[in-house]
């Protein structure tokens, strides 16, 4: 690894997603406007507000930064600049840890206004200060990141990485709890959603929504979610390919 | 382009080949593409690497720098073996597709590219003052003509002061006025003391060479000068005389 061809990359991939005005205002804005969405629909059940707008304050920016990674990265590899950067002396991590230190900065300017919103205009109410529900937030932004950059390897264009959204994402998002407790679930999905990382994330989102302790669970949620990002981006690391047919 | 501060390495240009080549298999989606290659090429030079599209130029120029998987053989570069992560610092190589970022500036590109390097950011100026590339250097490069993009993807490549530089069809697509303007640069490169290798298809490209590798359907067919070429084939011109040697290869074409 080395912190100057990282520092260069992440850099550089600032300052192409800020010169992208439309694009920079679509992550900061939509989550804050879909959550707003939301407060309107459960206008007579406050308490279901609550209780769904917390995860979905910090699924909104993983699914957004695993879309927005997700082609950033295709685009680095089709563009010619990947092989370019790869024929210099560049590591592989540091080019995938380059892109995921951008992507959570720009993830965590959009869970600051997301909070602020959600907290400060829409009462949003949680259990545990608005700082900890972002913190696990970004938390989850940065298992989308590292997550689109592990898929991006396996799209070979922008049609097929947006459909990995429907394909990785989806099925996630509906078996991860948030529409209907696990345990409720036929046993067979019960036991997928297990394996599913998105699940994790989730459950650490609702237990800092929930009075109840927070329990070792809570940190097992954690760090399972941290360690597929880390595992995500080792291997997102492992597909790229000095060397071609 | 001595303002580039290339290190002299005019002394290169002795017995020591910038690249030997020996044996060179290289298999691309099931079908051989290069067969059984050797090759030297000259220190200190610039060495045109001529023939048809699809004949194995660009696989060979990617075997060169090291980012093609070969199937057999020994391809020395600088002396160590092609792909050695010591060479990635010395070798300058250049795209057919510029291959820059055409979000950014032709400023920022290289800015970018001379910190992943760890070259000194000066560096980025510097090469844009010698590229003639001053007009354009705050301009995203989607605004930039092909001719400039072709540039700065150029001067990414020489941001480290390689001491080769393998460009894969350079002049493509380009005007004869930027053309000649490349071709000077490629010249005040080599007197920097730079090996070049340049492919191309077109037959003008040969006669600013020094020296001439004829290739087709993945052999090299000729290694001659291009002067020697037309007095071997009587021809006129180096395209006539490509066509020859190709005629004399290979009668029933």
């Amino acid at each position: 690894m080395s912190a100057r061809a990282t520092g260069a990359i992440a850099r550089r991939v600032l300052r192409q997603l800020i010169r992208d005005r439309r694009t920079l205002a679509l992550l900061l804005l939509v989550p804050a406007v879909l959550l707003a969405i939301l407060r309107g629909m459960f206008d007579s059940q406050p308490a279901l507000f609550d209780q769904v707008g917390v995860p979905l304050l910090g699924l909104f920016p993983l699914i957004m930064m695993f879309l927005v990674t997700s082609i950033a990265m295709l685009r680095e590899r089709t563009s010619g600049t990947l092989e370019r950067l790869l024929a210099m002396p560049t590591g592989k991590l540091d080019i995938l840890a380059g892109y995921a230190i951008a992507f959570t900065l720009a993830a965590a300017v959009q869970i600051v206004v997301i909070s602020a919103v959600a907290f400060g205009l829409l009462d949003l109410d949680s259990a545990r200060p608005a700082a900890a529900v972002a913190a696990v937030g970004l938390l989850n932004a940065v298992l989308g990141v590292c997550f689109g950059l592990f898929v991006s390897a396996f799209a070979q264009t922008e049609f097929q990485a947006v459909q990995f959204m429907p394909a990785f994402v989806f099925p996630q998002l509906l078996l991860c709890g948030l529409f209907v407790p696990r345990d409720q679930m036929t046993p067979v999905l019960e036991g997928v959603s297990y394996a599913l990382p998105m699940t994790y994330a989730y459950d650490a989102l609702a237990r800092v929504a929930d009075p109840a302790a927070l329990g070792t669970r809570f940190w097992i949620d954690i760090g399972v979610t941290a360690g597929v990002s880390v595992v995500g981006l080792v291997l997102g690391a492992l597909t790229l390919r000095r060397r071609t047919e | 382009m001595a303002d580039l501060g290339h290190r002299d390495a005019m002394t290169a240009g002795s017995a020591t080949p910038a690249i030997d080549i020996r044996g060179l298999h290289v298999v691309r989606g099931g079908r051989p593409v290069l067969e059984d290659l050797t090759v030297t090429v000259p220190a200190g030079r610039i060495t045109g690497l001529l023939g048809p599209s699809g004949c194995g130029k660009s696989t060979l120029m990617r075997t060169i720098v090291g980012t093609q998987r070969v199937a057999g053989g020994e391809t020395v570069v600088l002396g160590r073996p092609a792909g050695a992560p010591a060479l990635r610092a010395e070798i300058g190589y250049v795209t057919q597709a510029p291959a820059i970022y055409t979000d950014l500036t032709a400023h920022e590109n290289l800015t970018h590219f001379a910190r992943i390097l760890g070259a000194p950011l000066d560096r980025a100026a510097r090469v844009i003052g010698a590229l003639r590339l001053g007009d354009a250097s705050d301009r995203r490069v989607d605004a930039l003509s092909g001719g400039q993009r072709s540039r700065v993807s150029l001067g990414v490549a020489l941001l480290g002061a390689p001491r080769l530089l393998v460009l894969d069809e350079p002049t493509v697509g380009l005007d004869p006025v930027v053309r000649n303007e490349l071709w000077e640069d490629f010249r005040r490169l080599r007197d920097d003391g730079v090996t070049l290798i340049v492919s191309s298809h077109v037959m003008d490209d040969a006669a600013e060479c020094d020296g001439l590798l004829l290739m087709r359907a993945g052999r090299i067919i000729r290694d001659c000068t291009p002067d020697e070429l037309l007095r071997e084939t009587g021809a006129e011109n180096l395209s006539d005389a490509f066509l020859r040697v190709v005629e004399r290869e290979d009668p029933a074409s």
